[in-house]
C-alpha cells in the first residue's frame, strides 16, 4: 500500500516536471519578454541591464531550474497586464473555481448517481425514458448554449437568479466563499448546473450500464437466494460495485471540470480562474497562462492520486496481496 | 409416511420469447423427504436448474410457472407473494451455485455477507451473528474461522469459497437445499470434500437436499434417490441403487451406460447418438424417441405419462401393461 502510494506520487512529480517544461517553454515561444516590458525607446544597454536583472541570460537550464524552483514555491512572476505577483492573483481568484468546481461535481454526482440507479431498476419506466432524454441533450448540447438559454429563462424571463457574477462573499483567511450568503448561494445555482451537466450525464449512463451489468451476476443472484432485502440488493450489494469506475470517471472529470469553467466562468462573467486565463490570453499574460497551466495540471495529477488511493479503499481486492494467498 | 419436505406436482415452466412461448420444464413431479438427498441429472439443458430455481423462486422475467404447485413442508410457496417468498428463500431453502468464484460479493469480507444474512432471517445480535457465524464456517471446515471471518472472498482457494457459500445457505437452518452443480467448478480433490460436506450438513440437521449435477459418480455417491431430466420432463426415478444398477428408462441405460468403470477398461462407452431437442423442437409424443433404440409406433404419437414400478417410476411406453417382475 504504500508501496503502491509512493510509486504514484514519483509518478506525479514526473508529470508536473513534464508540463513544467512545457509552460515554461511558453516564455520562449511568445516572443522576447524583455521586448514585451519596455517602451519602444529604450537603448540596447537598458534591455541588456533588464535581461540580466530578470536573470534572462543565464543558460537556458538554469533559468529552468529557477522557474522550477519558484513554481514549487507557488512564485509565477509577475502579471504583465496587472503588474502584480501571478500567484496573489490566482489565490485570489482559486476559491470561486474551485467552490463552482466542487458545487458542480456535487451536483453531477449526486443527480448523477441517484437517475442512473433509478433508470437501471426501472428501465421501462417513463421516468426512466425522460432521464435518457435529459441525458442525450446534456451531451450534445455544448455548456456555453445551456447557460445561455438559462440565463434567458431563470435571470432575464423570470428574474429568480443573478445572471452573472458570485453575489455576495465572505472572507475566511484568503479564502472567499459564496456559500455563506442567500445571494452568494443563489448565483452558484445557474454555474453550477451548466458546468455538472456534462458530468451529470456521464454518470448517469456510466451507473445505469454498470448497475445493469452488476445486476445479471451471480453475487446478485445469490445475494437474491439468500433472501436478502430488495434494498440490501440494490443499494448495498448492486451500487457499491458500480462505484469503482463511478470514482474513477467522476475523479478524472472533475479536472476537466476546473478546465471547463473557463466557458462556464466567461458566460456567467464569475470571478475564477478560468475568466483570469482568459483575460491572460486576450493580452498575451504568458506569466498568467503558464501559471494556470501549471496550477491546472497540478489538480489534475493530484486528483489522479485521489482516486487511486480511494479505489483500495472500495475495492479490497486492489489492496496488498500479501495477506491473502494462504 | 410424514409429510415430504418438498412436493412438487406437475409443474411447468414457461419462457416467454419472440418466437412464441418455450416450455423448459413440462410437467415435473417429484418429493424430498427430511434428510433425504434427492439427486436430479441429466444432459445441459434437460431443466435440472430451471427446476431448482423455480423451486426457490428465482426464475426471472420472461421465463414464469406457468402450471402445478411447489409445496415447502405443505405450505404452498409457488404462487407467495415476492416479499414473502424472499423471506422463505435463504431462511427455509438454501442456495448453493456452481461457481463460487463468481457467487460472493468481492467488496465485502465474508463475515459481512455471513452476517447480513443471519441478521435478515434471525432476530440476533450483532455479536451473536457474529459468534454464529464463526460456529459455522467452523463447522463448514474453514480452519482458524475466527481470523478467517475478516476475510474477503479474493483471499479463499475455489473450495474454500465453496465452503463459505454452503455455510451462507445453511446459516438460517434451512429445511431445504438446492445444490446446482456445487462441484462443477471445482478440481476433483475437492469435489469429493464438498460432496461429503453437503451430505453429513444434510443427515445432521435432517435437512433434505435436492442436488442438481450431471454427474452421475457424485449422485451414486451421496444422493438417496435420483431423478433423471430430459428435455424438461422426469424420465425414470427411483433409489439411487435400483436407478444405477437397473435402469428402466433408455435414456436412463444410456446414461448409465456412459459411465465409465475401472473393471471394464477394454469395452467402449455406450453413446447416446443424436443431442437433445431445442425447446422450440420438441418432437411430439416421447421427447426421447428420435434417439431411442426401442422406439415404436406408440412413442411417436403418445406422450409417455409416469407410472410406478416398484420403487421406481418411468414414463416410457415400453412398460405399458408389463407386470414388473418380467420387466428389465
Amino acid at each position: 500500500m504504500l508501496a503502491f502510494t509512493l510509486r504514484r506520487a514519483i509518478q506525479a512529480i514526473g508529470v508536473m516536471i513534464a508540463v513544467g517544461i512545457i509552460s515554461f517553454s511558453m516564455f520562449r515561444f511568445a516572443g522576447d519578454p524583455v521586448n514585451q516590458m519596455v517602451g519602444m525607446d529604450t537603448s540596447g544597454a537598458e534591455r541588456a541591464a533588464i535581461r540580466k536583472s530578470l536573470g534572462l541570460d543565464d543558460p537556458v537550464i538554469v533559468q529552468f531550474g529557477h522557474y522550477l524552483g519558484n513554481a514549487a514555491q507557488f512564485k509565477f512572476g509577475i502579471s504583465y497586464q496587472f503588474r502584480l505577483p501571478v500567484s496573489n492573483l490566482l489565490m485570489e481568484r482559486m476559491p470561486a473555481t474551485l467552490e463552482l468546481a466542487i458545487c458542480a461535481t456535487i451536483f453531477a454526482m449526486v443527480s448523477g448517481i441517484l437517475m442512473g440507479v433509478y433508470s437501471a431498476l426501472r428501465r421501462d419506466s417513463w421516468l426512466a425514458h425522460v432521464f435518457q432524454a435529459v441525458s442525450l441533450i446534456g451531451i450534445s448540447l455544448p455548456t456555453f448554449l445551456i447557460g445561455i438559454l438559462m440565463i434567458y429563462l431563470f435571470s432575464v424571463t423570470l428574474g429568480w437568479l443573478p445572471s452573472f457574477g458570485r453575489g455576495d462573499v465572505v472572507h475566511i483567511g484568503w479564502w472567499t466563499t459564496g456559500l455563506l450568503t442567500w445571494s452568494g448561494l443563489k448565483a452558484l445555482i445557474m454555474p453550477s448546473i451548466t458546468l455538472g451537466l456534462f458530468q451529470m450525464t456521464l454518470i448517469m449512463r456510466l451507473v445505469r450500464a454498470e448497475m445493469l451489468e452488476v445486476m445479471r451476476t451471480d453475487y446478485i443472484r445469490f445475494a437474491r437466494a439468500r433472501g436478502l432485502t430488495t434494498r440490501a440488493i440494490h443499494f448495498g450489494h448492486a451500487l457499491r460495485n458500480t462505484l469503482v469506475p463511478v470514482i474513477t470517471v467522476a475523479g478524472l472529470q472533475f479536472g476537466s471540470v476546473i478546465a471547463f469553467a473557463i466557458i462556464t466562468e466567461t458566460v456567467f462573467q464569475w470571478p475564477g480562474m478560468g475568466l483570469l486565463f482568459v483575460q491572460a490570453v486576450q493580452n498575451v499574460d504568458i506569466p498568467i497562462m503558464a501559471a494556470y497551466l501549471m496550477m491546472v495540471s497540478l489538480i489534475f495529477v493530484t486528483i489522479n492520486l485521489v482516486v487511486d488511493i480511494l479505489y483500495t479503499i472500495v475495492d479490497p481486492r486492489l489492496r496488498s496481496t500479501v495477506s491473502g494467498a494462504h | 409416511m410424514t409429510e415430504p419436505v418438498l412436493s412438487v406436482r406437475n409443474l411447468q415452466v414457461e419462457f416467454a420469447s419472440r418466437r412464441g412461448t418455450l416450455r423448459a420444464i413440462d410437467g415435473v413431479s417429484f418429493d424430498i423427504a427430511k434428510g433425504e438427498v434427492l439427486g436430479v441429472v441429466g444432459e445441459s439443458g434437460a431443466g435440472k436448474s430451471v427446476t431448482g430455481l423455480a423451486v426457490i423462486g428465482l426464475i426471472d422475467p420472461p421465463g414464469r410457472i406457468s402450471g402445478g404447485e411447489i409445496r415447502l413442508s405443505g405450505l404452498r410457496i409457488d404462487n407467495l407473494p415476492p416479499e414473502e417468498m424472499r423471506r422463505v428463500r435463504g431462511k427455509r431453502i438454501g442456495m448453493i451455485f456452481q461457481d463460487p468464484l463468481t457467487s460472493l460479493n468481492p467488496l465485502y469480507k465474508i463475515g459481512d455477507q455471513i452476517v447480513e444474512t443471519i441478521r435478515t432471517h434471525l432476530n440476533l445480535s450483532e455479536t451473536a451473528a457474529r459468534r454464529r457465524a464463526i460456529d459455522l464456517l467452523a463447522e463448514v471446515g474453514i480452519p482458524a474461522p475466527e481470523k478467517r471471518i475478516d476475510g474477503y472472498p479474493h483471499e479463499f482457494s475455489g473450495g474454500m469459497r465453496q465452503r463459505v457459500v454452503i455455510a451462507l445457505a445453511i446459516c438460517a437452518e434451512p429445511e431445504l437445499i438446492i445444490a446446482d452443480e456445487p462441484t462443477t467448478a471445482l478440481d476433483v480433490s475437492v469435489q469429493a470434500q464438498i460432496i461429503t460436506l453437503i451430505k453429513r450438513l444434510g443427515r445432521d440437521h435432517g435437512t433434505a437436499v435436492m442436488l442438481v449435477t450431471h454427474d452421475m459418480g457424485v449422485i451414486a455417491e451421496t444422493s438417496d434417490r435420483v431423478a433423471v431430466m430430459y428435455a424438461g420432463r422426469v424420465a425414470e426415478i427411483g433409489p439411487v441403487q435400483d436407478v444405477v444398477k437397473n435402469p428402466l428408462h433408455p435414456y436412463a441405460k444410456g446414461l448409465m451406460g456412459a459411465i465409465p468403470t475401472l473393471a471394464g477398461e477394454d469395452k467402449r462407452l455406450v453413446q447416446i447418438p443424436g443431442s437433445m431437442p431445442r425447446l422450440s423442437a420438441i418432437p411430439r409424443g416421447c421427447s426421447f424417441n428420435p434417439r431411442c433404440a426401442s422406439a415404436f409406433d406408440r412413442c411417436r404419437v403418445d406422450r409417455p405419462e409416469p407410472q410406478p414400478r416398484g420403487a421406481q417410476s418411468v414414463a416410457c411406453h415400453l412398460y405399458d401393461g408389463v407386470p414388473a417382475e418380467s420387466a428389465a
